[in-house]
């Protein structure tokens, strides 16, 4: 009965889509979405119930799959998701009115960001990496939509780089695909050789050549969806020219899925190889996006484009800590992407906000926020200072454990990694400051907006940072001894 | 033994010598067919030969002994190359002299006296179609050597009758690598006998003749002699084709029985090789001259794209 | 060496052709017409396959890699640039012929690539994985040089065949529902694809991709 449940959870979105599609542009739409996201909420918990009682399990002759490494993720996209359109609700009224955006395009945003939804969670629950390379081919069709929504030049253009940056990487992840199969193909035959579950019970079996080559262009691959340097050209356009919730979604959520994949893989190629040297490529492309991504942070001065930018450093740090393996980096790195994933759609959320009330996203342009929209200017300097790792939030947590294991396995990317950390801190509190201090600049009608969601993702990550709940700690623990050698 | 080698020999000269008009009649016959016109007839090349072989050549007062000496050893080599291709039989008097790499050669020399001879009066025209003549040759050249080392190599050999002794051995078998050298040589061909879309074989167009530039100052026996070894170029160039990318029915055995058999299937062969070219032309339209050296490298790339492919394949 | 096995490499051979000819066209109208060819080799190839091995799944596959692929893409793809008005790519600031000799070093990249891949007992062996990553380099070449959204989006749909060859050569097939999926995510992209050109088109009056990219700030 309740493996069923898993699979309704998984198409609540789907039908989501079609009913909003169908709502069009009605106002209606908004707390629809929001309806919908709530039920797929609601979903997502009913399973992590399930989880919590009986551990991992199957369902639909295991085509479905849930274990402690993707439950943690699933509750992560349910919940970012709410939120997100909690925002949403808000802040696309306002842009409606403001004149931004066409109302004819609601239908089409809606659907699509239940689309998109959707797209998240197969490739989560999905125990074929088959499925779970046509879900990620779904969510960069269904983002491509969105990011082009405004239909203006530059965002057309964003989209377009993004369409044909993402739309080869995931076809050299296909190719990875294909590879593992043909690795597994003469070790289990037909079907089951794409299977999750079976892969790990014979990793040790898999040609290692093959493997590794297939790991190559899966990194590649799925990398580009993660943003990892030099495959990152994409995401800074398409976070800064789509809208803003899409870009809370695209960080906090596409960003970490893609990651999972990556993760998967790793694991398998390892058990193949015996070595760790997927681990030293993971290691490689994290260093490199943390550190271009922190260095090319001084010189923006679109908003958005700068928290994209600290997403793919953020990025590359979770890929590096992955790359490390063992049980403190691989507990670090899933601690670093939930962290992550609700700090950084909390940044947006916020930065949104501030771009719309400033009607610009030049950051010369923004001061004195605190002055004009005192929560609004606040929530701004919170969401930066947790984003660039400040003691009380969770990602000060993660990036201590991962600098510690860093120190036990790779003691001289320390200099590196503290170096970029504090490129990063330096340029976005400096910015942010002007903005939120700044002399207040000509003042413009305040829009009436919730800044619920923002606050609901502080709490949780300021929760995150003082103590790890027992429940979390112990999935994080299970998920590390899963992807761990 | 050596008579009936003697004997195939001679039928294969005179062979060569007398269909190549014929061969030049049904690519202009199949072009007008193609086009919806009704053309002059399968034995108007031979009618042109006729005339101008009565007519008295007129040579410049300036021109040298290389002038006149040209059309006779242009004729010769093709003759002499018409003669050692392995087309309808492998046993042949010249056969050990039937090496890829002398083949070429001929070819060159060829070309080259040409193109002096044709520098030889001072002409401009004469100067520009031999520029341009050196430079698709210098193009034409590595692309075929190219070509003819990827069957070499799957036989290990350049001799051309080790070679297609051993594909015609193996039967019916498709070499992949094969597929990549047939389309390269069918470029190298098309430039080779000036034919679109590198030149068109049927106007004088100053700014785009090759071939044409070349013999605006020869008439009467020297002009035929001329056109008749481009004729033979021709056929020996399809004859090479057939023999590397369809050995089939070429006769390896020592006596005589099997020659007609032979004959009919390479007249099979230059047929449809024949409307195959027919319908290039056709299809496509004259490549500015620039654009020449591209269509050369393709032809070389495709070339060596076979070499790489028989690596991987290992046949 | 059967002949169906050497019938499989003469349609590697041949695929391999095709993605080079691609490479070196420039005029639109021939370069969906050699996409077309390109899917048909790829459906005979398919159809093979699933004569060695007798499998429903792999004619159904092969049948709709033929529809896709033969008819309804290119016919997408023509009317999509009879609307646009566009028929020749721009030249691209890198000539043919160095294109053609990169691509030459791409090939032999991957036929070396490809060497150490052996499965004992397969009736496959390195040659087509090396035929198919080479095309799959060579699509992607041909993406990176265009100059018109159009010929990018036709290496991109090269790139896909090439996958499915891959895909096809390597393993006699993916599971059905793979096939399927991938499938619909390209008819799904060329449709929305179709939907972008139009508004760039109305945006920039141009599909040349460096007046797109040059545009944000």
């Amino acid at each position: 009965m309740s493996d069923v449940a898993l699979a309704w959870m998984v198409l609540i979105p789907l039908a989501g889509a079609a009913l909003l599609g169908a709502l069009g542009s009605r106002q209606s739409g908004f707390s629809a979405n929001v309806a919908v996201s709530l039920a797929t909420l609601a979903g997502a918990s009913f399973m992590t119930v399930r989880v919590v009682q009986d551990g991992s399990f199957s369902s639909l002759h295991h085509e479905l799959f849930v274990d402690p490494l993707s439950v943690f993720l699933i509750d992560l996209v349910a919940f970012v998701s709410f939120t997100t359109s909690l925002f949403s609700r808000s802040y696309m009224r306002a842009e409606v009115r403001l004149g931004h955006l066409d109302p004819a395009r609601l239908g089409t945003y809606h659907a699509m960001y239940q689309v998109f939804i959707f797209a998240m969670l197969l490739a989560l629950t999905c125990n074929n990496i088959g499925v779970l390379w046509i879900a990620m081919e779904g969510a960069t069709l269904s983002t491509a939509l969105l990011i082009s929504l405004y239909r203006t030049p530059a965002s057309l253009g964003a989209a377009w780089k993004y369409f044909i940056l993402c739309g080869v990487g995931i076809a050299l992840a296909l190719l990875g695909t294909i590879m593992v199969y043909f690795a597994a193909h003469s070790v289990l035959g037909g079907h089951r050789a794409l299977l999750w579950t079976d892969l790990y019970s014979v990793k040790g079996r898999l040609d290692p050549a093959i493997m590794a080559i297939a790991f190559v262009f899966l990194i590649v691959g799925y990398g580009t969806k993660v943003g990892l340097v030099p495959l990152h050209a994409w995401l800074p356009d398409a976070h800064a020219e789509g809208p803003t919730p899409i870009s809370a979604v695209l960080s906090g959520l596409l960003l970490s899925v893609a990651l999972y994949a990556i993760v998967r893989f790793k694991a398998l190629a390892e058990g193949a190889l015996r070595t760790n040297w997927p681990g030293h490529l993971m290691i490689g492309f994290g260093l490199a996006s943390v550190l271009i991504g922190a260095f090319s942070l001084s010189s923006q001065r679109d908003i958005k484009r700068l928290f994209a930018y600290s997403s793919v450093e953020h990025m590359g740090l979770a890929t590096f800590a992955f790359g490390l393996g063992g049980p403190l980096a691989t507990f670090a790195a899933l601690l670093h992407m939930t962290a992550h994933a609700l700090t950084k759609s909390s940044v947006f959320f916020t930065s949104g906000a501030v771009a719309q009330t400033a009607g610009t996203k030049d950051m010369d342009g923004i001061t004195g926020l605190v002055d004009r929209d005192p929560a609004l200017g606040w929530t701004l300097m919170a969401s930066s200072l947790a984003i660039v790792g400040t003691p009380p939030f969770g990602i000060f947590a993660s990036e201590f454990l991962i600098l510690i294991a860093a120190l036990h396995k790779a003691p001289w990317s320390v200099p590196l990694l503290l170096l970029a950390l504090g490129v990063a801190f330096a340029v976005i509190v400096r910015r942010t400051q002007a903005m939120v201090f700044g002399a207040p600049g000509a003042s413009q009608a305040p829009t009436p907006r919730t800044l619920f969601a923002p606050f609901a993702h502080l709490v949780l990550i300021v929760i995150l940072g003082l103590a790890i709940p027992h429940l979390l700690a112990a999935w994080y623990t299970q998920a590390a001894r899963l992807v761990g050698p | 033994m050596i008579a009936h080698l003697l004997v195939r020999q001679t039928i294969q000269i005179l062979f060569v010598i007398a269909m190549a008009p014929l061969l030049a009649g049904w690519i202009r016959q199949c072009r007008a067919w193609l086009s919806n016109r009704s053309g002059a007839g399968l034995l108007q090349p031979y009618r042109e030969l006729f005339k101008l072989l009565r007519k008295q050549p007129v040579v410049a007062e300036e021109a040298s002994m290389l002038f006149v000496a040209t059309p006779y050893v242009v004729f010769a080599a093709m003759v002499v190359a018409g003669a050692m291709i392995p087309m309808i039989t492998t046993r042949l008097l010249l056969a050990g002299a039937a090496d890829a790499v002398a083949l070429a050669g001929v070819f060159t020399m060829a070309r080259i006296f040409a193109a002096l001879a044709a520098m030889d009066l001072g002409t401009a025209f004469g100067s520009m179609g031999a520029r341009r003549t050196m430079l698709v040759g210098f193009l034409a050249e590595p692309a075929l050597l190219m070509v003819l080392f990827t069957p070499a190599l799957i036989s290990g050999s350049t001799s051309l009758v080790v070679i297609v002794h051993d594909l015609a051995r193996h039967g019916v078998i498709l070499y992949p690598s094969m597929v990549f050298a047939a389309a390269a040589y069918v470029m190298v061909t098309l430039a080779e006998n000036a034919r679109l879309p590198v030149d068109n074989p049927d106007t004088h167009l100053e700014l785009t003749m090759i071939h044409e530039a070349l013999n605006l100052e020869y008439s009467g026996r020297y002009l035929a002699l001329i056109e008749w070894s481009a004729a033979i170029k021709l056929l020996v160039y399809i004859g090479i084709g057939a023999a590397l990318f369809l050995p089939w029915g070429i006769t390896q055995g020592p006596g005589l029985a099997g020659l007609p058999m032979a004959y009919a299937l390479l007249v099979a062969k230059l047929a449809a090789a024949g409307t195959g070219l027919a319908a290039i032309e056709t299809l496509s339209a004259k490549l500015r001259l620039f654009r020449v050296p591209e269509f050369l490298g393709t032809a070389f790339l495709l070339a060596v794209l076979g070499l790489l492919v028989r690596y991987l394949f290992g046949h | 060496m059967t002949t169906l096995a050497s019938a499989i490499h003469l349609l590697a051979a041949l695929f391999l052709l095709a993605a080079f000819a691609m490479l070196s066209q420039r005029r639109l109208a021939n370069l969906i017409t050699l996409y077309a060819w390109q899917g048909a080799i790829l459906a005979s190839c398919i159809a093979l396959a699933a004569y060695a091995t007798g499998s429903a799944h792999l004619y159904a596959s092969a049948l709709l890699n033929a529809l896709l692929k033969i008819l309804l893409v290119p016919a997408l793809l023509r009317s999509l640039a009879r609307r646009l008005d566009v028929q020749w790519d721009r030249e691209s600031l890198v000539q043919i012929p160095t294109v053609m000799l990169i691509g030459l070093g791409l090939v032999i990249f991957a036929f070396n690539a490809a060497l150490p891949i052996a499965v004992p007992g397969a009736a496959i062996n390195h040659a087509t994985v090396g035929i198919a990553l080479a095309a799959l380099l060579l699509s992607l070449l041909m993406m990176i040089l265009r100059a018109t959204a159009l010929s990018q989006v036709i290496g991109f749909l090269a790139l896909e065949n090439s996958l499915i060859f891959a895909a096809t050569s390597v393993t006699y097939g993916m599971p059905m529902v793979i096939e399927f999926g991938i499938a619909l995510d390209v008819i799904v992209g060329i449709f929305i694809l179709g939907v972008f050109f139009f508004h760039i088109r109305e945006q920039f009056d141009s599909l040349n991709i460096d007046r797109i990219e040059g545009h944000h700030e």
